[in-house]
């Protein structure tokens, strides 16, 4: 029996990437990283800053991701975000200016303990990639 | 009866007119095709986060304390409409027939007495608006120097949108948009976003378990603000891919009437120069009958 499921990615402005065989993915669930295989039960969950790795035939593939929700039914993966890059294809100088922006977002003062958080984990995955 | 050299000025200026319808029905297919595919690529995302909320809602254990963009803030009474135009004209009744379909939206509130607040987006909808309701619009949001619909300029809008919320300044929130069905049919939409509507057909019922991580409410709290993104940048793909199919569908009448124009002076020049030349024969000929 294959080990195989279906992910699928999906952006606001387009479907960002759509795969049949992949093996496993790990995603930045909101309470930890958490790893999907084959026959995972029914889930829902959200993402918060970090980085997605897929395993296929064809290797390791990485995606770095701001947000977004994840829902798993029926070996149907399906990822929904608003920013999502291939680690790969990202230049350098667009993690410079997302994290020097960030950097200045955590500066702030009137910012929620929740949002300081999420952007505190933003520049700690941004300076990992970088 | 005009005179020769007018019929010929006026043929001129209505050729030149009918250069520029075309060359705008072209520029807007160009464009059409563009925002077509932006809205067929962008549906898969908002169908999938309303197919979560869905199953969010269905899940939901404590439907008292659910969060007030979902289940409204319990009364019906100040009504927030979102009134979605272009910012530029000439594209036929596109603006128009979204303004109709709010302004009869807006008698029947106020025929049951509900009270009345505008959020106006693109500045065609605010022209159009400000003279009669005025006093109710308190916002004008417009997106000139944004080329296409993007994710951004919808967050923006829902942001505004959501604070006004929180400050209970209205309990429900409708937009208005025209939804693209194709070139020449574009059908304005009044859909309403706080509360969120959530009719669920039976067969699309999932009968599976969900496990939440963390709790639904708290997911819940997270989803909903961008759904209402999600929903607002879905009417705005669906807005501009409507804008463009009714500038074009206008431009290619406007260029099929100048062309019968021209066609119409064309057959009174001529028959006129005739009958110029017609005068100017019987002159002559009895000019030399005479003789």
């Amino acid at each position: 029996m294959s080990e195989e499921f279906k992910l699928e990615v999906v952006n606001p402005e387009k479907s960002f990437l759509s795969k049949e065989d992949v093996t496993e993915v790990v995603v930045p669930a909101f309470e930890g990283e958490m790893g999907i295989l084959k026959d995972h039960i029914s889930i829902i969950s959200f993402l918060k800053p970090g980085i997605i790795k897929t395993y296929s035939k064809l290797g390791e593939e990485k995606y770095y991701v701001e947000d977004g929700i994840i829902e798993f039914k029926n070996n149907n993966l399906s990822i929904l975000t608003s920013s999502i890059f291939d680690i790969n294809d990202i230049e350098k100088s667009k993690i410079d200016e997302m994290l020097r922006v960030a950097e200045e977002e955590t500066a702030k003062d009137n910012i929620s303990d929740q949002a300081k958080f999420l952007i505190d984990q933003k520049i700690e995955v941004l300076r990992t990639i970088n | 009866m005009a005179s020769l050299d007018d019929l010929k000025k006026r043929i001129a200026s209505v050729k030149s007119t009918q250069k520029i319808t075309k060359a705008m029905k072209m520029v807007a297919a160009a464009k059409l095709k563009r925002a077509q595919d932006s809205a067929e690529k962008g549906r898969p995302y908002s169908e999938k986060m309303n197919n979560i909320i869905l199953n969010l809602s269905e899940g939901i254990s404590d439907k008292e304390n659910a969060p007030k963009l979902l289940s409204g803030t319990g009364k019906d009474q100040i009504h927030l409409c979102v009134v979605m135009t272009s910012d530029r004209g000439l594209c036929g009744g596109f603006n128009s027939n979204i303004i109709k379909k709010a302004k009869s939206y807006f008698s029947r509130l106020s025929s049951e007495g509900k009270e009345l607040k505008i959020i106006t987006v693109g500045s065609k909808g605010n022209d159009q608006l400000k003279r009669l309701f005025g006093n109710q619009i308190i916002e004008n949001i417009s997106f000139k120097n944004s080329k296409n619909a993007n994710f951004f300029d919808a967050e923006k809008v829902s942001k505004i949108i959501i604070e006004r919320f929180e400050k209970e300044e209205f309990d429900i929130c409708t937009i208005f948009f025209n939804q693209f069905k194709n070139v020449i049919t574009q059908i304005p939409q009044a859909q309403q976003i706080i509360p969120l509507k959530t009719d669920i057909d039976d067969k699309e019922k999932s009968e599976d378990n969900y496990e939440f991580e963390p709790d639904e409410d708290e997911i819940l709290t997270n989803l909903l603000p961008k759904n209402i993104s999600t929903q607002i940048f879905k009417a705005m793909l669906e807005n501009s891919a409507s804008e463009q199919g009714a500038r074009m569908s206008a431009m290619d009448n406007a260029t099929r009437n100048a062309g019968e124009m021209v066609d119409k002076l064309t057959i009174e020049y001529n028959r006129s120069r005739q009958a110029a030349i017609t005068k100017e024969l019987i002159e002559i000929i009895s000019g030399a009958e005479s003789l």
